[in-house]
């Protein structure tokens, strides 16, 4: 009689347990249908928090204008890819958010660059501070001929960070966060130019980063990888937006749509086109863009 | 976008290889069309022979299907297609699938058209048939007439053409079952009719989800599952082509 009525009871409890995952499971489908919410909820920029933003934007080299007034806002903490045939102006678009065209004399500009609130043109912005700030990776790699250590180190060093035990911890970070730290940490203390291109850049990118910038330019960062270490690479930009402002400018148009949330599609110095990438590459608004991404002639 | 922009392409090949696909959609729709015609014209006037014969292009237009997905496969992984191309190639790739269900349904008529020859013909049903048929035939002609001009005017017309073939279907069906209770001596054949009717008012959605693939192609807008008056509402139907 007991034992019955205890089936009984465990029965009732199975069911009970049987039917009380059903909210669960509705609130599962919920979470792992969001197909609707997100395909519905395309990329806009007008939600985005911008990060810098362009004001009619000139860039002369002598007399010649390479840039004419672009207006752009780059949002915050996604990947912005410049896209464009050679000489439109693209690299240097991404060469004036650090101000690396003050190197060139006869570049002259007009128009704003805000970031942070400010110009960056302005007189009282310290340069350095800037492109600490706003870091940039070259098409080829360039680590300085020192160890591997002391190429991740040298930017904290001009910093003033002098502990040991502090450069330790944000070099291993670095690292880390370039995804090269599997293979260097037995060999931080050999010289960088002993690891292969992939590496190489993805070294720079970690000397880039551990100064720890808000905005990182790459221009070109994979022209000279083989694909695997492209791909590495491009794995490493999708890490790295959860920290970072990225801009890239790539001539490789699959990467831009790849690794980018926003493309800005750009031609003899002017912005034709810029908006969400899954749009700019299924259906762009400007016949140019569509001509340059199909491979068309005009 | 206009139908003959596919060929400015600065690698000849490319253009080449999109000019072989759309020629060889194109193609097997004509065959299919009149497949669809064939099997009307065989199932009214109980003609096996030509019931056959429809029957027998069967093979042919599944190599076709499986042809033109391979080509469209070939194209993605080398070309890597964006754009108008890449709407293009998926376009082709569902309208194919389409065509190959329009021939089976076209099949199923002939079947249908052979067993009347064995049961005897019907008093009834054929004028619905022969009506249906000539609606949908001519859908699924501007459909593909759509396709090859990259016109989504007709593209659109066809999608609205459907609403009525569905209304004449249900209309038809309504009839058929009446006549079928004034005499059970007739059902087993007044069924085939409407089976024969049930495919040919699938082939109008199936011109219909052809149509619509135009309208995506040409304007980069999805329009499946949208109401004759969203799509209005959207500016869909008029001509405003991408400048």
């Amino acid at each position: 009689m007991t034992n019955s009525t205890n089936e009984m009871h465990q029965g009732v409890e199975m069911t009970t347990a049987a039917v009380n995952p059903a909210p669960d499971a509705e609130e599962r489908v919920k979470v792992q249908n969001p197909i609707g919410s997100q395909t519905k909820e395309a990329l806009s920029l007008e939600n985005e928090e911008i990060c810098v933003e362009t004001k009619d934007f000139k860039l002369y080299y002598g007399d010649k204008r390479a840039l004419h007034g672009i207006n752009m806002k780059i949002p915050r903490k996604k990947v912005t890819a410049f896209i464009g045939p050679s000489g439109c102006g693209k690299s240097t678009l991404l060469r004036s958010f650090n101000r690396m065209n003050d190197l060139v004399d006869s570049c002259r500009t007009e128009g704003e660059i805000i970031f942070d609130k400010g110009d960056i043109f302005h007189r009282n912005v310290d340069v350095t501070d800037l492109r600490r700030r706003v870091g940039m990776v070259f098409q080829k790699p360039n680590p300085f001929p020192k160890t591997i250590y002391e190429n991740v180190a040298y930017g904290l060093r001009i910093q003033g960070i002098k502990k040991k035990r502090i450069i330790d911890e944000r070099v291993e970070w670095a690292l880390k966060g370039a995804a090269l730290w599997d293979e260097a940490k037995d060999r931080l203390h050999d010289n960088a130019l002993g690891l292969s291109g992939g590496q190489q850049q993805r070294l720079v990118i970690a000397r880039t980063i551990a100064v720890e910038p808000e905005v990182l330019l790459l221009d070109e960062p994979c022209s000279a990888l083989d694909p695997i270490s492209t791909l590495k690479i491009e794995e490493l930009i999708n890490e790295l937006k959860e920290q970072f402002t990225i801009m890239i400018v790539t001539h490789n148009m699959q990467q831009a749509a790849r690794v980018s949330d926003y493309t800005a599609f750009m031609y003899l110095g002017d912005l034709i086109e810029y908006k969400d990438t899954d749009s700019l590459f299924t259906n762009p608004e400007q016949k140019k863009t569509e001509d340059y991404i199909t491979g068309r002639y005009g | 976008m206009s139908s003959d922009e596919y060929t400015h392409h600065i690698s000849q090949r490319y253009n080449d290889d999109l000019e072989e696909i759309r020629t060889h959609i194109l193609n097997m729709g004509g065959m299919v069309e009149k497949q669809v015609i064939d099997s009307v014209q065989a199932l009214i006037d109980i003609d096996s022979g030509l019931a056959a014969q429809v029957i027998s292009t069967e093979k042919q237009i599944n190599g076709f299907e499986r042809q033109i997905d391979e080509e469209c496969t070939r194209l993605i992984a080398l070309r890597q297609p964006a754009a108008s191309d890449l709407r293009l190639i998926v376009a082709v790739t569902k309208a194919n699938v389409d065509l190959e269900r329009v021939g089976d349904e076209a099949n199923k008529i002939a079947k249908m058209a052979i067993k009347l020859s064995e049961d005897g013909a019907l008093p009834r049903g054929y004028i619905e048939v022969r009506h249906i048929g000539n609606h949908v035939s001519t859908m699924l002609h501007q459909a593909l007439d759509a396709f090859a001009r990259f016109d989504v005017q007709q593209a659109a017309h066809v999608v609205k053409e459907d609403k009525d073939v569905d209304l004449e279907y249900e209309s038809a069906m309504r009839q058929l079952v009446t006549f079928m209770m004034e005499d059970p001596r007739y059902i087993k054949r007044v069924l085939n009719v409407m089976w024969s009717l049930r495919a040919l008012e699938r082939i109008g959605d199936h011109a219909r989800n052809i149509a619509e693939q135009v309208i995506y192609l040409v304007k980069g807008t999805d329009v499946r599952h949208m109401s004759i008056t969203k799509l209005e509402e959207e500016g869909l139907l008029d001509n405003n082509q991408l400048d």
